[in-house]
Parts: C-alpha cells; structure tokens; sequence
C-alpha cells in the first residue's frame, strides 16, 4: 500500500548527563492522504519527539534518530540534509505548536509572517505574496483582514493568534500537518472555534492531519484514526470508534476510564496507580507492567508482540496471546452513544 | 432540600477591583454572590481570566476585596482584618494551587513544608507531635514516612500535589479552596487525586469551593456548580441541573463547546459556537456582560445588568430571558 507517511521502526534517543533517554523506541505508523491521525498518552510517553522527528527538528546534540525510517512519499527523511529537509518543512510538512504566542515573532507584522514561506518555497512576488496572505487570513476567519495584515501579534486574541499559526502552516498548501496539542491554551469556546476551523480547512485542502493531544474528547470530535502511546512505545492502535468502544489494551482502558463523563453519571473514577515509567531507564517487558492490574510474569520479562484485531486494529499486550487467562474490560467501557 | 443545610460561607455582592494603571480599573470580580453549605463541593467554572481564582483568592484574603461581605461560618471575615484575625482564618481555611511545581518551596523538605501551618499556629506541642502529625498526612495522602526528608524536586506532579493537599490538611481545616488542583497533571493522575480528594471529604467532611475549566471534572466532582463570565456570575444551580437544564445562553454554548470523548455523540451533536472572543474586564460591555457575544441578545441587554435571582428552587440565573419583571415590563 501506498502511504502518504510511513514511519518504520523509529528510535529516538537523548543523552544526557550520561543517562540515555529512549524517548520513542522503536514505533511504525502510517498516515494517509487526507485523514486525521490522533495520537493520544501520557506526557513523556513520547508523542511530540515522534512528531519532531518528522519535522528534521530533533536537536542533535543532545537528540539522535539512533535507528529508523520516516518514508514521505517513498523517500526517506532520515536520510535528508539540513537543507533538503528545509524545503520539506513548511512547504510539505508543516507543524503549529501548543502555545500560539511563543510561535508567532512578536516584533513582526502578521502579513510578513505568512509572507515568509510563500515568498521562500513558492517564489511568489511580494504583491502576490501580501494578496495570499489576506486571503489566507479571510480564510481562517480573521474578519478585517486587509487591515489586520498589518498588524501585530499582540494586537491579536489568544483564539485569533492560533488561527494565525494556522494561517501560516496552511500557507503552501502542505500535504502533513502536524498539530501538537493546538488547542490546549485555548479555552472550550475558542477551542471550538478552532476544532471547527481546522475540520473545514481539511475537507478545502485535503490536508492529512497528526493530531497530538492528550483530550478525548478533541480526539473524538477531529480524529478518524488513534494511535495510543506508552512509555515510548505505541500500545494500541485503531479506527476511533475501534479504539473508543472496542478497546483491547489495558492502558486504553485506563486512560478512557479516568475521565469522568459529560453525559452520564460516575461514581468513582478509576484511578491508575502509580506513574509512568523512566525512559532512562525503561521497563524490559512491557512498559504498562508496574501499573498494570492485569500484569502477569511473562509482561516484565517480554515485550509482548502486536495481535492483529481487525484489519485496522492492532495492540501490544500478552492478554491477547491465546494462553493468557480471559480479562474483562472494566464495565465503563463500550457504551457509547446517548443511548 | 438546600434550605435545611447550614451555609459554612456567605459571599455577597463580592468584587475585587485593580487599578492596573493610572486612568483603567480592571473589574475581574464584579459583585458575585453565592453561599457555600457545609459538607458540599461548590465547582467554579468560566473562561480563562473569568475571575474564578480571584474570587477564591479574595475569599480567603489573599485580596483584600474592593466590596461586599464575606461571611463564614456566621463571622464577617470580608471586612477589615488585622494579622491576628488572618491568621485565626488561614486554620480554617485553606488553599490548594494549580502548579505543584511553582507552589512548593524547592529549598524546603517535604516535612517542613507540610508541618508549616502547625507551625504558624503553634499546633505542635513537641517535635515528636510535629512528626507524628506529618507522617499521618503523608500516609493520609497516599505517601509514606520515606517521604518526609525529602525535597520537592524529587516527585512526579501528582506527588506534589499529595504534598500540597498534604499540607493544607494538616491543621485540620474545614474549608479548602482548590484552585485547578488537577489542571497540570496527566488525566491518569488527574483521577488520582480526585479521588482522594473525594475520600478525604467523606472521612473527614470537608467543604471545598472546587475551581477549574475542566466541566466534565467539575460535574464529576461538585455537588453544585458556579458558571462566571467576566467577572460575574452567570448561573448556578446543582450540578445535575447545570448539565442538564443550563438556563443561561452562556451555560448552554459553553456546554456545547466541550467536546465528549465520545465519538457517537460528537458526531451527531449540534454545536452553538460563540463567535468573538471575551472582552477587556477594563472596559467590560454595558449591561449583560454577555451581550457581545449572546446569540439572544436584546436591546435591553445593553442597558440594563440583568438581576443575579433565584428563578427555581436553588437554581440561580442572571439574564433577561429568565426576569419575569423585564418580561412584565415589556409586556
Ligand atoms: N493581581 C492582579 N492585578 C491585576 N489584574 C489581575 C490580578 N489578578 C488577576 N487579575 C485580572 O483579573 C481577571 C480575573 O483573573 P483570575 O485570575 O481571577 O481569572 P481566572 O478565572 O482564575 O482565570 P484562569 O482560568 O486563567 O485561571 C483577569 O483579567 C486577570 O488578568
Ligand atoms: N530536548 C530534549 N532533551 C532531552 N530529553 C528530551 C528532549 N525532548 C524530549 N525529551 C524526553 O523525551 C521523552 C518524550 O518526550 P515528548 O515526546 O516531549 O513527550 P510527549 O508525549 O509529552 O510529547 C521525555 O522523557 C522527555 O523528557
Ligand atoms: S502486557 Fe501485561 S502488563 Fe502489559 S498491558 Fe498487557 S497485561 Fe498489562
Ligand atoms: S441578558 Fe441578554 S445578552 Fe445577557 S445572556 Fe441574557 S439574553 Fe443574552
Ligand atoms: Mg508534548
Ligand atoms: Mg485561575
């Protein structure tokens, strides 16, 4: 199959103070054209190296792509120079960050901002370029934007600074776009402005979307497809409705029933004890292990292998092997809907 | 069933004014009231820069407020304090904050920072109570006597918050506000704690005033539930009642913002989407704080604050949809 991305056994190291930190170890996952890739876990389970990699942004030193490769388009990016990788990024891959205020240069005008990469990947005049530029503004619902062009980052909201980083990763018309947690700075309402913007965008641009964040319910209003990370390493992946109401890994489990739920009653959320693992210093078996009610001898030991559950599902955990004993999901899981 | 419980705290026409330059005021607490009843979670929602630590803060006096009337437990705490009254206030309430990083004194051993409000109040009668009182909030906490010689660096988020809700139990308060307790913490580790607070209220009956933008947490947690905007307060009522029969039009988009882990009902739900963003608290909107931005807005709204009112039993609202005189006097 073709695939628009497709990592392949990703290993991304830090070191430091003479520890090596395996941030990412050993992950492969596809992204098609077109479709929403949510990627969900803990912090540090290692979501935004993942995204970093892609991008040709690990800092090295301290960061190394240890092994691994990130095919785009068939052509592997791992292999890419600093300059090749230059015209990747922004033109074919582009990336908006949580924080929309330490993305945006504050001391320069919003319009030149955007006008930056047109002006570098597509060679267009300054004209042409400030023209693109208000029509991108007008496309992410900046009203005014023949005025605003001309304006500062600090003269804009929160909620109309993200659209502006929108504005400016949309601007070469990119086939990825990474989102690293764009919504979190945001409050709920803005947040639905820009969950709704970026859901338009897509079906205008086709562009295919790596959604990283750790809100289900973000996760349930954009995604189509969920990758579930863990301590380095991916647990769990699905289709949503696969990952939401079939789920097969206890650490899915855990993660959809600690959230109390807007539209039904909770008495007791189910807590998981104690807290992720030391990537300096990772578990041998599975990563789950120490906080794991399920855990069994073999789970410390080995790193369980990927069962195939559907042609769209697969998840890394020894209960799916056909000698491990029969374990329930918790009854929390599964229903959905507003039955 | 409201009226036969005793109310631990009165807050009245409460507003905390800053002069933040020479020639603006900014009004992040406006005139709110509302009554906390003893034993009860009060959850406190809004949009970032609402007021909501402001009201808490000022509560517990870390503001002195510009108006109103702070009443607990039947003694006016709002007025003028000197330190001894303070301090007399800081044994009975107490504070939990958002950043378990920032909140904790780096250079302090967990023993100390826990045992700091038994020694502001000269609780401890020997460093052999003192110790013992600590490794009892500790274990009470879900840490253990390992942990009292230790400093904040060395534990996760959620563990810096057991060392924070570790020391403000332990001169024995009876009201604690928490102010985004969960809000840094990793969802696992959120329900951690939520959790123990929960248990912590059961054993020990505690009332808290619960802040956060979490909604979906804020139901889980609260047995009624504050909704504020710029300032004021647009409804309350109980947390059932929030959810399922928002009155105010701010309540309803905010509750049709929140996303919904999951997918089945995402997909079906109609979205009110408020355009706009919250104005400046320096120069808020004339009448309705909630004008600009109201899909019912009226020309009244502009005029005149809608009345903060009990329009059924405990259920509270402050919008011109709801004011039976306005719709008399247009009629
Ligand atoms: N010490 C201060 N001096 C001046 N202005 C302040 C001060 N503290 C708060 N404010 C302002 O008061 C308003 C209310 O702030 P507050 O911190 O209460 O909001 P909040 O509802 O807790 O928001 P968040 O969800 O972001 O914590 C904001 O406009 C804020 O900038
Ligand atoms: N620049 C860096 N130097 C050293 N360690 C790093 C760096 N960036 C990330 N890490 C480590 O890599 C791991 C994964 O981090 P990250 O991908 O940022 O997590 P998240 O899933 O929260 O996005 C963490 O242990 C983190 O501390
Ligand atoms: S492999 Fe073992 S420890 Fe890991 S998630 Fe499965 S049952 Fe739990
Ligand atoms: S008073 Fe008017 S503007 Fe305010 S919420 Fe009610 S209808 Fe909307
Ligand atoms: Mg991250
Ligand atoms: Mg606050």
């Amino acid at each position: 199959m073709n695939h628009l991305l497709e990592i392949k056994d990703l290993n991304v190291i830090f070191h430091i103070f003479g520890a090596d930190v395996q941030a990412v170890r050993g992950i492969s996952l596809q992204l098609n054209k077109g479709e929403t890739l949510a990627i969900v876990g803990e912090s540090g389970s290692g979501k935004s190296v993942t995204s970093k990699a892609v991008m040709g942004l690990i800092p090295n030193p301290p960061g190394e792509i240890a092994t691994g490769e990130i095919l785009f388009e068939g052509r592997d990016l791992v292999k890419y120079s600093k300059k090749q990788m230059q015209k990747v990024r922004g033109k074919e891959i582009s990336m908006i960050f949580q924080d929309p205020m330490t993305a945006l240069n504050p001391t320069m005008k919003i319009g030149k901002q955007i006008m930056e990469g047109l002006i570098k990947h597509q060679s267009l005049s300054k004209h042409d370029a400030k023209k693109r530029a208000i029509e991108l503004l007008q496309l992410v619902g900046i009203p005014n934007p023949e005025k605003r062009v001309d304006e500062y980052p600090h003269q804009f909201s929160g909620g109309m600074r993200q659209r502006v980083v929108i504005a400016i990763a949309l601007a070469c018309n990119p086939k990825i776009l990474i989102a690293d947690e764009p919504t979190t700075a945001l409050d709920v309402t803005i947040q639905a402005q820009i969950l709704d913007l970026m859901r338009d965008l897509q079906e205008k641009t086709g562009t295919a979307i790596i959604l990283i964040t750790h809100d289900l319910g973000v996760v349930a209003n954009l995604a189509q497809r969920v990758a579930v990370m863990y301590g380095g390493k991916i647990v769990e992946t699905g289709t949503l409705d696969e990952i939401f109401y079939n789920p097969k890994h206890p650490y899915t489990w855990g993660l959809l029933s600690s959230m109390p739920k807007l539209h039904a009653k909770t008495d007791k959320l189910l807590a998981i004890p104690g807290t992720p693992p030391d990537l300096s210093n990772p578990p041998k078996g599975c990563p789950f292990a120490p906080r794991c009610p399920h855990a069994m001898k073999v789970c410390t030991e080995h790193m369980p292998a990927y069962t195939e559950l559907s042609a769209t599902q697969k998840a890394a955990c020894w209960l799916l092997d056909e000698r491990a004993p029969k374990v329930d999901p918790p009854t929390t899981i599964g229903v959905g809907g507003e039955s | 069933m409201a009226e036969q419980r005793e109310k631990l705290l009165q807050v009245k026409n409460l507003k905390k004014y800053f002069n933040v330059s020479r020639h603006d005021v900014l009004k992040a607490v406006d005139g709110v009231t509302f009554d906390v009843y003893k034993g009860e979670t009060l959850g406190l929602v809004g949009e970032s820069g609402c007021g909501k630590s402001t009201t808490g803060r000022t509560i517990i006096r870390l503001y002195d407020p510009t108006e109103g009337e702070v009443i607990f437990d039947d003694q006016d705490v709002g007025g003028k304090l000197n330190h001894s009254d303070k301090k007399k206030l800081s044994k009975r309430m107490q504070m939990i904050f958002q950043d378990p990083y920032a909140s904790l004194n780096p250079r302090m051993m967990v023993k100390d920072i826990i045992a700091e409000g038994l020694d502001i109040h000269h609780l401890a009668k020997s460093p052999k109570e003192r110790m013992e009182r600590v490794y009892e909030m500790l274990e009470t906490v879900g840490l253990n006597r390992e942990h009292a010689n230790r400093y904040p660096h060395e534990f996760s988020g959620g563990q810096r918050q057991r060392i924070g809700i570790a020391r403000a139990l332990a001169v024995d308060p009876d009201f604690i506000i928490a102010d985004e307790p969960i809000s840094a913490l990793d969802v696992s580790i959120q329900a951690q704690v939520v959790n123990l607070l929960q248990e912590l209220q059961e054993k020990q009956g505690l009332t808290y005033l619960f802040i956060a933008h979490d909604l979906s947490m804020v139901k889980h947690i609260s047995d009624r539930v504050g909704v504020m905007y710029l300032g004021n307060m647009a409804e309350l009522a109980t947390s059932d009642e929030v959810y399922e029969h928002p009155l105010h039009p701010y309540t309803q988009s905010l509750l049709s913002a929140i996303p919904v882990a999951d997918p089945k009902i995402e997909r079906s739900r109609e979205r009110i989407i408020l355009e706009g963003d919250v104005p400046s608290p320096i120069d808020p909107p004339s009448g309705c704080r909630f004008r600009t931005r109201c899909p019912f807005a009226m020309d009244v709204c502009a005029k005149v604050r809608p009345k903060w009112h009990e329009v059924e039993e405990g259920h509270w609202v402050a919008c011109h949809l709801h004011d039976e005189e306005m719709k008399t006097e247009k009629a």
